[in-house]
């Protein structure tokens, strides 16, 4: 059952971040700070999958470490599941995967799990079972007996995913999941994380791949420079702005020449033109006038990495013009 | 405690599986070249000299296995991030910390009581069959191993705010200048003021004693061990232990992870 809040008739949300901020000394007796993250403030609610992203050096990982208690807030509080994050007895509901994970390598994967499920106390029947099944979920049933140190580095991220959800967390807090593996290995985690959805499960997960937190993600928080940015849906934070429209197509006569062909590029036997979304239907009727076999038509979004300039621009164009204005 | 004991299995398991115990393959093979040039060399005192050899090899093995693995113990975790899943899980960071102690420790016994059985052949090649006074060396083998334990907890407290490098010049020197606190406590020098002579009186009861755990020279003469003394050094290695892992595990449950 959920619980409610005192207040309202609203559930307790699943991940609450309140003014979190994290100062790094540094220098000379370490009495300079660098501020890595600055009074973040984000809700994450219970059953939601939620992406966390931003370019690398944003903030993203300070935050889950900090959620994890693997280092600790200069200010600011957080709460898991209505629990504050100095409490340890929250992690018996948390799943952390962290990023680039490494395991001890003198272990098998199924001496790993089973030392992590100890710490839940789970009796050696249950824990037994449960280690296979994850085993099996994850897809490394074959190599179970295999010593870690033998594990490339995608087996390695799978071993990570299943010390998380072992013990049958409420939320899973997932720290890139997906980096470093090949595109099958990225469509497994995917699935995993639907899947975690679909048992109700809070997943929090941090990507700097914009296809990931659309294709996954009920709502995203966009954090750049360790100020949080925005909180929405992947269309709303990112997809918004449509840039224009993309058409790819195969000429069947090669020799026939009409005006949007000079706009073109060629690439192989095909060819690519950009234009604005209001030329869009005179452009199809020209190519299809000249014969022309239409193979895609699509909307030009910004890249994730065109995303996070425009916001870091935007952050230096403000500077500028206090700077300016206080002069 | 459950979650002490999982760590501690586990340090065990690390330990045997990255070949810590080979070095009684080192052991064994010193034991027996010493029992065979010992016989042909030193007549009628073989088995002092045998009895000498290895304590000493015991503890200088001991010693190196404290010091190198108790610094890494904790500084390796943080370095591979092997320490962020776990911390993940519901366990305190002391329990990490006291289990990663008990791990090594507990290598530390079976690495030293392997050690004291092979020294118990060498000295029975040349000496049969064994005397009474003989097993006075399982006294110097226990205060050994107390030793080895108060090492390890420097090397870990060390090791939680410094570079390992660093960590392992501390714990060797504190180490060194434990060996002579006696020294420095009964120093009577007419050059030096009597302020400094009382500073050093001071540092000499903060250094940990270690010489207080050296009976090597009365167990290799046949001479027992009296049992107030193994009574008192007990007491001694688990209040300074306790003080040195409870000061480890404040300065590491503040400790920001890379």
């Amino acid at each position: 059952m959920r619980r409610l809040s005192k207040n309202r008739d609203m559930p307790i949300p699943a991940i609450e971040i309140e003014n979190l901020s994290k100062d790094y000394p540094y220098g000379f007796l370490s009495l300079k700070k660098k501020r890595s993250l600055e009074n973040l403030s984000m809700q994450v609610q219970t059953g939601e999958v939620f992406g966390f992203l931003g370019p690398n050096g944003a903030g993203k990982s300070t935050t889950i470490k900090l959620l994890m208690r693997l280092i600790f807030p200069s200010s600011g509080t957080a709460r898991i599941l209505g629990k504050s994050i100095e409490d340890v007895s929250m992690h018996r509901n948390i799943g952390y995967l962290p990023e680039q994970p490494y395991f001890y390598d003198y272990l098998t994967a199924s001496e790993l799990l089973d030392y992590f499920a100890r710490f839940h106390g789970l009796k050696a029947e249950d824990r037994h079972q449960r280690v296979q099944r994850m085993l099996k979920k994850v897809g490394l049933e074959t190599a179970k007996k295999i010593q870690l140190r033998k594990y490339s580095k995608g087996m390695l991220q799978r071993a990570g995913l299943a010390q998380a959800i072992l013990h049958d967390p409420q939320v899973v807090v997932l720290d890139e999941p997906m980096s470093g593996l090949d595109p099958l290995g990225r469509r497994e985690v995917r699935d995993i994380i639907l899947e975690l959805k679909k048992e109700g499960r809070t997943v929090l997960f941090s990507t700097h791949i914009l296809s990931d937190a659309e294709m996954l993600c009920d709502r995203v928080g966009v954090i750049v420079g360790g100020k949080l940015r925005g909180v929405g849906t992947p269309g709303e934070m990112v997809g918004i702005q449509t840039q224009g429209m993309e058409i790819l197509f195969e000429l069947e006569e090669r020799e026939k020449k009409f005006p949007i062909l000079e706009k073109a590029t060629k690439t192989g036997e095909r060819y690519r033109v950009q234009l604005p979304e209001a030329e869009l239907y005179g452009a199809l009727d020209e190519l299809k006038a000249a014969g022309a076999r239409i193979l895609s038509v699509a909307q030009i979004k910004p890249t994730l990495e065109e995303f996070f300039m425009n916001l870091v621009d935007a952050d230096r164009a403000q500077a500028n013009a206090v700077e300016v204005s206080g002069q | 405690m459950r979650n002490v004991w999982t760590v501690a299995r586990n340090t065990f398991r690390e330990a045997v599986r990255d070949r810590v115990l080979y070095n009684l393959v080192f052991f064994a093979l010193l034991m027996m070249g010493a029992a065979i040039l010992v016989g042909q060399i030193s007549i009628g005192i073989e088995d002092s000299v045998i009895v000498s050899l290895g304590l000493t090899a015991i503890s200088v093995i001991g010693i190196f296995i404290a010091v190198f693995i108790g610094v890494g113990l904790v500084s390796k975790e943080m370095d591979k991030r092997t320490l962020y899943a776990l911390l993940a899980k519901p366990v305190e960071r002391w329990e990490f910390l006291l289990g990663k102690y008990a791990g090594l420790v507990m290598t530390l016994a079976v690495n030293t009581a392997a050690m004291a059985a092979g020294l118990y052949v060498a000295l029975w090649t040349v000496k049969h069959p064994l005397e009474r006074s003989d097993w006075y060396l399982l006294a110097a083998v226990y205060l050994i191993l107390l030793k080895l334990a108060l090492i390890v907890a420097l090397a870990m407290l060390f090791s939680c705010f410094t570079t390992p490098f660093l960590a392992i010049l501390f714990t060797l020197g504190i180490y060194v200048a434990g060996v002579y606190a006696e020294d420095l406590r009964t120093m009577q020098t007419v050059d030096m003021a009597p302020s400094t002579l009382k500073m050093m009186r001071g540092i000499s009861y903060l250094l940990p004693n270690f010489e207080n755990f050296n009976v090597m020279g009365a167990v290799s003469h046949g001479r027992g061990v009296p049992g107030r003394l193994l009574l008192q050094d007990t007491s001694y290695a688990i209040l300074y232990g306790s003080i040195v892992l409870v000061a480890a595990a404040v300065v590491f449950s503040r400790r920001n992870l890379k």
